[in-house]
Formats: structure tokens, C-alpha cells, sequence
């Protein structure tokens, strides 16, 4: 996704632009805005980036960041500004901490439990699954079957 | 029977879930302002443009901070709240007008009245982003130090008063 984004922002870049306005005048500055503010959530549309994000908040938040790029701060200390005023709700990819463990390791533990109960269930069911001998009458029947359906067809 | 004792009982747990999903507003996310010195700020008076509003004039005093706006309609339906509260006189409330037009906001507050002894101007949002601001109104309660004590997302309701903010105003007083 993240991905797909890059290449939309780089391959599609004056139509992106016309909609991310107003650019700054530094292309180097927009380049970094750019790689920032697609890992960073618009507050207001909450399922869209700051990139992509219309809403005024995301154009305030945006020039804010430009401003902070401007002074020459390291992404983490912009990323920190931002965390602190909003939460780590601002980051789309939320850090491990004790209160997102779950959100992390919660698709783990299902894939876990599921391989599992998986293995158990195929190893139960190859268990149910029984010799049936084969009597010599039944043996004959089977075959006299099949010569009369290679006949039929 | 058995055998559909346990499809049954995920099923319950995930309907528990989404039902509790359901319940949440997902626009309330907790500031990670509460607790901590509210930001600093020197911002322009609405009314007297030569004076300013600063929370360091304030310091000794309980008060709420109110983002607002004249374009925003949720401020209009929290502004009898506000009206209320303020001639109550249990706290004072300072405005902090929002990315606004300043004879828009003169106008609004002209014609529906006004329940703040000062109002900030913050015409850029800086102050909004330093306190977390993404959708007015929203209000503040800072106590005597200067730490923000509280948040409400969203327009004030009497409950809200009632139940939140006046109890909190009340204890934050009497330290």
C-alpha cells in the first residue's frame, strides 16, 4: 500500500501536486514532506494520509511539517511534534508499546491457534479413516463394474 | 449439539465485540495532553487587537480554554452551555477563535452573545496544532499551574457541565 502510494506521488507528480497545494519552492523540502506525510494520519478523515488529505487541518499540519523540514529536524523530531500535540493515533503505523502488544501479535496468535487446530483436526480425521477389507466376492463385482462401464462409454 | 457449540460461541464473541465497536466514538482520541503544562501562547485579543492573551496571565486560576469558530456549527450548538456557565460564574472561559474572520466572529458573537471575559484570536491554527486541536470546538480545563486537566471533543452539553467539568472545576479549586 505504502508502496503503491510512492509510486502514485512520484509517478503521477503534477496531478498529485495540483492536489496536495500550495507547493513550496524547494523541490527537496517537498520530496521529504512527501516521505513524511504519507505515514502520517489526516485527523479530520481519519482513513486518509496527510498526503492525500484535503481537510484544512491536514494543509496546517502540512505547512507546519514544511516549516519544521525548513529548520532541518530530523523526521523523528517532526514525528515526535506530531505525536506529542495528537497521540500515536497521527502515525499509521503504530509502535509496539504494552497497550498495542494485541494489535501486533493479535494476527500471530489467531494464525497460531488456527495451524493448530488445523493439525489437530487432519490428524484426528486420518485417524477415523479405517482398513475396510475387501472380500474376494466384492473384489470380483467391482472389476465385472468396471469392464461394463469401459463397454457403456 | 456439541458440534455447534463452538461456531456458536465465536460467533458470540465477535458479535460482543462489534457491538462494543459500535458504542465507540471514533473521533475521541485521547489527547496526550492531559496532565501536562498547557502549551504557551501569545496570541492577539479579539476585541482589544492590541492587547494579548496568554495562559502565563492566567496562572493561579482554574479556567476553560474554548476553541471556536463562527463558521463552525457545533460551536452554535454548544454556545448556551457556554452562556450559562459563564453567568454562573463557577469558572471563567477564555475563546480562542479559530482560524476565523475577525468581523465574522465579532458579528457571531454581536448576535448570539458572548460568554468569554477574553477572547484569543488564532487565525493561522498554530495554537490549535499545539494543543491538539483538530476539529472545533473543543475546551480545555487548566488548573492553577497551568497543566491541562481535561479535554472535551465536541460541543459542551449540560451533562457534560454538570457531571465533568464542574466537579473537576471544583476540586482543582480547592487545591
Amino acid at each position: 500500500m505504502i508502496w503503491l502510494a510512492f509510486i502514485m506521488a512520484f509517478v503521477s507528480g503534477p496531478v498529485w501536486a495540483g492536489e496536495a497545494q500550495p507547493l513550496g519552492d524547494d523541490p527537496a523540502v517537498e520530496a521529504r514532506l512527501k516521505h513524511l506525510a504519507v505515514e502520517l494520519r489526516c485527523l479530520v478523515c481519519q482513513n486518509q494520509t496527510l498526503a492525500d488529505s484535503n481537510a484544512p487541518l491536514a494543509e496546517d499540519l502540512r505547512r507546519e511539517v514544511r516549516e519544521m523540514i525548513v529548520k532541518d529536524m530530523t523526521d523523528k523530531e517532526i514525528i515526535d511534534f506530531l505525536v506529542e500535540r495528537y497521540g500515536d493515533f497521527v502515525l499509521y503505523r503504530p509502535p509496539l508499546k504494552a497497550t498495542t502488544t494485541l494489535l501486533w501479535v493479535g494476527p500471530f496468535v489467531l494464525l497460531t491457534v488456527g495451524a493448530t487446530v488445523l493439525a489437530i483436526t487432519l490428524r484426528r480425521r486420518a485417524r477415523r479413516v479405517v482398513d475396510a477389507p475387501v472380500t474376494d466376492e466384492e473384489h470380483r463385482r467391482v472389476e465385472q463394474l468396471l469392464a461394463e462401464g469401459g463397454k457403456r462409454s | 449439539m456439541n458440534r455447534f457449540l463452538l461456531p456458536l460461541s465465536i460467533f458470540v464473541v465477535v458479535v460482543g465485540f462489534l457491538g462494543i465497536g459500535l458504542t465507540l466514538n471514533p473521533r475521541e482520541i485521547p489527547s496526550p495532553l492531559i496532565g501536562k503544562a498547557a502549551p504557551e501562547f501569545s496570541q492577539p485579543q479579539l476585541y482589544d487587537q492590541e492587547k494579548t492573551l496568554s495562559p502565563a496571565d492566567l496562572k493561579g486560576k482554574v479556567w476553560l480554554l474554548n476553541f471556536w469558530a463562527s463558521w463552525c456549527s457545533g460551536c452554535k450548538t454548544e454556545h448556551p452551555v457556554l452562556m450559562e456557565l459563564a453567568e454562573s460564574g463557577q469558572v471563567p472561559i477564555y475563546g480562542m477563535d479559530y482560524k476565523d474572520q475577525r468581523d465574522e466572529a465579532l458579528a457571531w458573537l454581536q448576535r448570539w452573545g458572548n460568554p468569554y471575559p477574553v477572547v484569543g484570536v488564532d487565525e493561522a491554527g498554530r495554537v490549535g496544532i499545539n494543543y491538539g486541536v483538530y476539529g472545533v470546538p473543543e475546551t480545555y480545563v487548566i488548573d492553577k499551574q497551568g497543566v491541562i486537566r481535561y479535554k472535551q471533543i465536541g460541543p459542551l452539553d449540560p451533562d457534560t457541565v454538570a457531571k465533568k467539568i464542574l466537579p473537576l472545576v471544583q476540586q482543582l479549586e480547592s487545591q
